[in-house]
């Protein structure tokens, strides 16, 4: 990193500040998204470790490592780290590195509250994070353990864990709320005059809904767990039953907040693979305008659907008909997109790259993930998979396959862009095959756990599920390990190899590849004039 | 410079009308609230349909057709008394007084209040349940190991869906309400 400083120094005059406080202080969008890529780089392996404490624990029938307590901490914390701490500040670096770039501004619209909305994350996460950290340490009572989705009564059971708990999931909310609404001020402020709407880069026009979505609901969380803590503290009666509150209200609210917010960790995703798939199949991307359409209807239909997370916690059969037929709406939209992908592929003159491989298998993958959902979507069904590994198998597939191999895949993508080199294309294909074949072997055994009746969250089993288990558990381990190609990948390539041209890729297109590779610190400061050339879109172009 | 003034200006106006969206998203999450229990007060969720009422108030004539009761009972765990229904079941006609009992024992050593509180499945049933006396219409105190009979007098209206051929009553005793069950220890 200190080499490409220098190298912008000789450039620029005004080139980033040194040391530690260029860090703390700084407004520009390119480090800022390196913050944030950064962090979630690292939450990524602390939310792996978590998780892989419970396949160890599930290895073996039996309890052999842990105390059923802490595995219920591992899979609490497991899915919060992933969340709040790695997927979504993982896909808001991208926001803040290319963004800008891609509609021609020269930085983000509030670069002081971009500051601000970064900075804040490492403190919540440490206050989220050191209950269960002292809690290894033998003081007080762990980490939170009444899962991620904190339903009373149970998360009103909670520790000293509890507050803290609520006060970082305040804190990640607010600095949410206030990213979308620079990543809003960017994309419809900030652009350059000839970057009209339907001539966005998809990934923009996603993230654009995406924060719309975030605006939304994360307040509505927020309303929700201060529902929950005013409950525990100060005597209301919000979700007890005893003082004429209803527990399954909670479900309601959070599930209000929670359907949208896994469009949050999946549409930016869409917007990734919409650039890359072009790219290396040298055609436009099929169907932009349906796609931008598309995303738009999957956000409205997010904010109908949210009970079906709760059939069975007895609604009248029309709510239950109602959600399950709303549900299975969102396949329509979810299939267009899936149409153009392979669309656009087809009669491409395609070559496999990494970030390629990563996008095609994301497609692949990512449609199980899909198709496991609308089974789950189904009522009857739903009564018999809910609360099994089904359940745990479907969010995986959708969230590590779709969400989080996005996040590579756009990583291998742009890296060059930000390094100024190649990566090793070598080591990334390694890291390629051996995380999709690893995640296969870690999730699709869990389907038939489910269906055979395993229930989420337990740390024990029956031994008829021993094999299963097994597998799944050297799946995950292998897994694990194989991303440490990956920051091997990084770390090379931020230090040096083949240089990066400015277009890196042969079929790429968009206002970033215009700049040099690295991109200077300072990128559009007077707006450029866009031909048809630059855009990702052209074909799509309404004259 | 006066286009880049004119830039904050409209950013300014965007995060204002932003800043005021989450606010509002964030009153709707408590505004959730009123309108759960409006949705439960239409539907009869949460045994909200059911009308307390003098017996002569309500009663519509009687009808030959017959309904099963089946009468359920959970203590929450904070409190430690034992509670049961007298009898699991009984069959009532529609519009006919009925009156069925519920036994409860404090089994701990100390005084204690309780209240209960009720539900009636399926929730549309609740709509047509008239309760004209009850023991969960005020708090219950018992001594250390008394016991007591608690009474409940009720009848099922006669435009009782047609489909609906049972009916579940349950209560859920509470510690008194100064402590709403949420001090539990682990
Ligand atoms: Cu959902």
């Amino acid at each position: 990193m200190s080499e490409t400083t220098a190298h912008m120094h000789d450039d620029h005059d005004h080139g980033p500040a040194s040391g530690i406080m260029r860090w703390i202080t700084t407004t520009n969008h390119k480090d800022i998204g390196t913050l944030y890529l950064v962090f979630a780089l690292l939450m990524f392996f602390v939310g792996g470790l978590m998780a892989l404490v419970i396949r160890a624990e599930l290895f073996m029938p039996g309890l052999q490592l842990v105390e059923p307590d802490f595995f219920n901490q591992m899979t609490t914390m497991h899915a919060l780290v992933m969340i709040f701490g790695a997927v979504m500040p993982a896909f808001v670096g991208f926001a803040n590195w290319m963004v800008p770039m891609m509609v021609g501004a020269p930085d983000m619209a509030l670069p002081r509250m971009n500051n601000w909305s970064f900075w804040i994350i490492p403190f919540a996460f440490t206050m989220l994070l050191l209950p269960l950290v002292l809690g290894i340490f033998g003081i007080g009572g762990g980490g939170p353990a009444s899962g991620w989705t904190l339903y009373p009564p149970l998360s009103l059971q909670t520790g000293d864990a509890f507050a803290f708990t609520i006060f970082a999931v305040h804190m990640l909310g607010i600095s949410s709320i206030m990213g979308a609404i620079n990543i809003i001020a960017t994309i419809l402020n900030m652009r350059a005059p000839d970057m009209t709407l339907l001539r966005m880069p998809l990934f923009v026009w996603t993230w654009l809904i995406t924060a719309f979505l975030l605006i939304a609901v994360m307040p509505v969380l927020a309303g929700a767990v201060t529902m929950l803590l005013t409950d525990r503290f100060f005597g209301t009666t919000f979700f007890s039953a005893a003082g004429g509150g209803d527990p399954v209200m909670f479900q309601h609210i959070f599930w209000f907040f929670g359907h949208p917010e896994v469009y949050i960790m999946i549409l930016p995703a869409f917007g990734i693979i919409s650039e890359i798939i072009p790219t290396f199949a040298r055609k436009p991307l099929f169907g932009y305008t349906s796609m931008v359409y598309a995303t738009a209807s999957i956000a409205f239909l997010s904010f109908i659907v949210w009970a079906h997370h709760m059939f069975t916690v007895g609604m009248p059969l029309g709510a239950e008909i109602y959600f399950m037929l709303a549900t299975m709406m969102i396949a329509v939209p979810t299939g267009v997109k899936v149409f153009n992908w392979v669309t656009t592929m087809w009669k491409g003159a395609m070559t496999f790259e990494t970030p390629m491989l990563w996008a095609i298998s994301f497609v692949v993958l990512f449609t199980i993930g899909g198709f496991s959902g609308l089974m789950l979507a189904i009522v009857p069904v739903d009564f018999q998979y809910h609360d099994t590994y089904f359940v745990v198998a479907h969010f995986h597939y959708v969230l590590v396959t779709g969400a989080v191999f996005a996040l590579i895949a756009g990583m291998y993508y742009w890296i060059p862009k930000w390094t100024g080199y190649m990566y090793n294309e070598k080591l990334g294909k390694w890291h390629f095959w051996l995380s999709t074949i690893f995640v296969n072997i870690l999730f699709f055994p869990q389907h038939y756990l489910g269906l055979a009746g395993m229930p989420r969250r337990i740390p024990d089993y029956s031994v008829q599920f021993a094999e299963f288990n097994m597998i799944s558990s050297i799946g995950a381990f292998g897994f694990g390990i194989s991303q440490l190609l990956m920051v091997a990948v990084i770390w090379q390539c931020v230090r040096g190899g083949k240089k990066a041209s400015a277009r890196v890729w042969e079929g790429a297109r968009g206002l970033e590849w215009t700049v040099p590779s690295p991109a200077p610190y300072h990128t559009f400061e007077t707006p450029p004039a866009i031909d048809d050339s630059m855009v990702a879109h052209p074909d799509d172009l309404a004259h | 410079m006066s286009s880049l003034n004119q830039q904050q200006q409209k950013n300014r106006k965007l995060i204002r009308l932003l800043v005021l969206v989450s606010v509002g998203m964030f009153g709707f999450g408590f505004a959730m609230w009123p309108l759960y229990n409006v949705f439960c007060d239409i539907t009869g969720f949460g045994g909200r349909g059911v009308q307390v009422a003098q017996a002569s108030s309500l009663v519509t004539g009687t009808s030959d057709r017959e309904v099963r009761i089946t009468f359920d009972a959970t203590v929450n765990s904070a409190l430690p008394w034992d509670f049961k229904p007298a009898e699991r079941q009984m069959t009532v006609r529609l519009g006919e007084l009925s009156n069925a009992k519920y036994l409860a024992l404090n089994t701990s050593n100390e005084a204690i209040a309780g209240h209960a509180i009720y539900n009636v499945t399926p929730p549309e049933a609740s709509l047509y349940f008239v309760k004209t006396e009850c023991f969960c219409f005020t708090e219950q105190l018992l001594q250390q190991g008394e016991a007591r009979e608690m009474p409940v007098y009720f009848f099922v209206k006669t435009d009782l869906p047609a489909n609906i051929t049972d009916i579940t009553l349950s209560y859920t005793f509470f510690r008194d309400s100064s402590d709403a069950g949420l001090t539990l220890t682990p």
